[in-house]
């Protein structure tokens, strides 16, 4: 009778203090002692609030099994795995292919197809600068679009310094560029197509099976940092014709500072390298791999590819219910980007009449972001928001929302109301709503100079 | 071995889901439970025993990788 009580109170999970009442309790304070089984002294109460995570664009936490994985090559396996010689580096090396084998097996790829490099940045810059370096002789032209990444815009910036010439396509209003536009763009000089496949910024999907078409007629290399999309969406590189992409290990539950390029092999791709040394990873880049780090993205794509069906179901409803909340409370909310052709964990809501850095202030317990990490210390909104032809003053107000694998259902809840009722404080504060509310069109508007 | 009868698998769903309430962190002690409860539910109907037992021995390095979560880490975080 006494295990019986004690395992219903192990069992029932301990209920989050509601959202109604404000900050949310979390890390250490949420400790329950369940069952009195644990010998372990329960953590000292330091009531640390820490925020809701609701910014899984820029990093995800790690997954309990990816850090499983990851321990014993940190404390006892500690190989070097090009050591030919002795079983630290045989068995070290072990671990490297296998997780080499299940990055392949998440893109449908060949292992000898993957390259593990520090991150997607790195990929990218091999990709963009190696291929365009390589056969630079005759082909001098890259096409890309205008919402990439910011290391892929300043790879082909550096490249442009280098003398070759760079068409940044523009995109249509949803974010998706124009198929047209890039048959018209492609010319017999191009060596390299590079377009991302989900948007880190508003969560578009480029279509990207005709994009690999086009580029596989024409025989242009076609890149793609897919950064945001590997483990979430299914990725086959010989269904979408895809030659080059870049895999970020933090993206999808794996550790930070290690990503992987994948580069065909069949036809081959030609890769100048960029980093020089000991010519590891068939010479493309050099340096020690870290094993831990590669097993961790290895294990990580692994448990991709098993919860990616699981995952998606959910965050497609949470996504959902998370908008659906938002739009039926609150007027004049627009969400960018083709609400189709789009991701549903990255959300991207820009709020009429309200400036978008006070209320991020004003959501202060929960983690959330304008625009891209990568940009947000800079003053300026998003270029990708002004690419896809957002006004000025809704870009300012922009809100980027991210749904992963461990948020759950009252988190979306708590930041759904809490945004609601900010945005209305913040309308009530407003000048411009007022006008708006008395019904002048505020474009009408001369503002005069003082 | 023999082949896991239902009240091995009952127990091991239990002891599962008291491991995972030891998660000290929100995100991970909520996605654990969520998701013990939703793969023993999913697979409740699977008569073939060569299938159960993979099952069973998929949970069990789960549970282990669990209780592997030290709750003497957590002053890291």
């Amino acid at each position: 009778m006494l295990w019986r009580a004690v395992w219903r109170a192990a069992t029932r999970v301990p209920s989050p203090s509601p959202p109604r009442r404000g900050l949310r309790l979390r890390g250490l304070d949420q400790s329950p002692s369940p069952s009195g089984f644990s010998d372990v002294a329960p953590p000292m109460e330091e009531t640390v609030l820490r925020p809701l995570y609701m910014d899984v664009q820029a990093t995800t936490p790690l997954d309990p099994r990816v850090l499983d994985a990851m321990l014993p090559y940190l404390v006892n396996y500690y190989g070097n795995p090009h050591s030919r010689t002795h079983s630290y580096g045989w068995e070290s090396e072990a671990a490297m292919e296998h997780a080499r084998q299940q990055v392949a097996s998440l893109i449908g790829a060949d292992p000898r197809e993957i390259i593990f490099t520090s991150g997607a940045t790195e990929s990218n810059n091999l990709a963009i600068k190696g291929v365009a370096r390589f056969y630079k002789l005759r082909k001098k032209h890259v096409i890309t679009t205008q919402t990439e990444h910011k290391c892929v815009l300043d790879s082909c910036r550096s490249l442009e310094a280098e003398g070759f010439r760079v068409t940044y396509l523009p995109v249509q209003k949803n974010g998706i560029i124009d198929l047209k536009e890039l048959e018209a763009a492609i010319q017999p000089d191009t060596s390299l197509v590079s377009i991302m496949t989900i948007n880190n910024e508003i969560g578009v999907k480029q279509p990207i099976e005709d994009i690999g078409r086009i580029c596989s007629s024409r025989k242009v290399y076609f890149h793609t940092d897919a950064a945001q999309a590997v483990g979430k969406i299914p990725l086959n590189v010989n269904d979408m014709k895809i030659d080059l992409m870049s895999i970020s290990g933090h993206k999808l539950y794996g550790p930070k500072g290690v990503g992987a390029i994948y580069i065909r092999r069949r036809p081959r791709v030609r890769v100048e390298a960029l980093q020089s040394g000991g010519g590891q990873e068939r010479g493309m880049r050099s340096g020690t791999v870290p094993t831990p780090l590669v097993v961790g993205l290895g294990t990580a794509c692994e448990v991709a590819q098993e919860e990616m069906e699981n995952d998606h179901k959910r965050i497609s409803l949470l996504a959902e219910r998370l908008i659906e909340k938002i739009m039926n409370n609150l007027p004049d909310v627009v969400m960018n980007g083709d609400p189709q052709q789009h991701y549903p964990g990255c959300i991207n809501l820009s709020f009429a009449y309200v400036e978008g850095e006070s209320l991020l202030m004003a959501l202060k317990d929960v983690a959330l972001s304008s625009g891209s990490a990568c940009t947000s210390a800079s003053l300026e909104p998003s270029y990708v928001l002004r690419a896809i032809g957002t006004d000025e003053d809704l870009a300012h107000s922009s809100i980027r929302f991210g749904i992963g694998r461990f948020t759950t259902e009252e988190e979306v809840d708590y930041t759904a109301e809490k945004c609601i009722f900010h945005v209305k404080r913040l309308r009530e504060m407003s000048p411009l709503w007022e006008m708006v509310q008395d019904g002048i069109d505020l474009k009408t508007i001369k503002w005069t100079q003082h | 071995m023999a082949a896991s009868s239902r009240a091995q698998v009952l127990d091991l769903y239990r002891v599962m889901l008291r491991e995972s309430g030891k998660f000290t962190s929100y995100n991970y002690r909520t996605y654990a439970i969520r998701r013990i409860r939703e793969a023993f539910r999913e697979n409740k109907n699977v008569k073939d025993s060569a299938q159960i037992q993979i099952l069973v021995n998929k949970a069990k390095r789960n549970l282990e990788i669990i209780q592997r979560q030290d709750p003497k880490f957590s002053h890291f975080c």
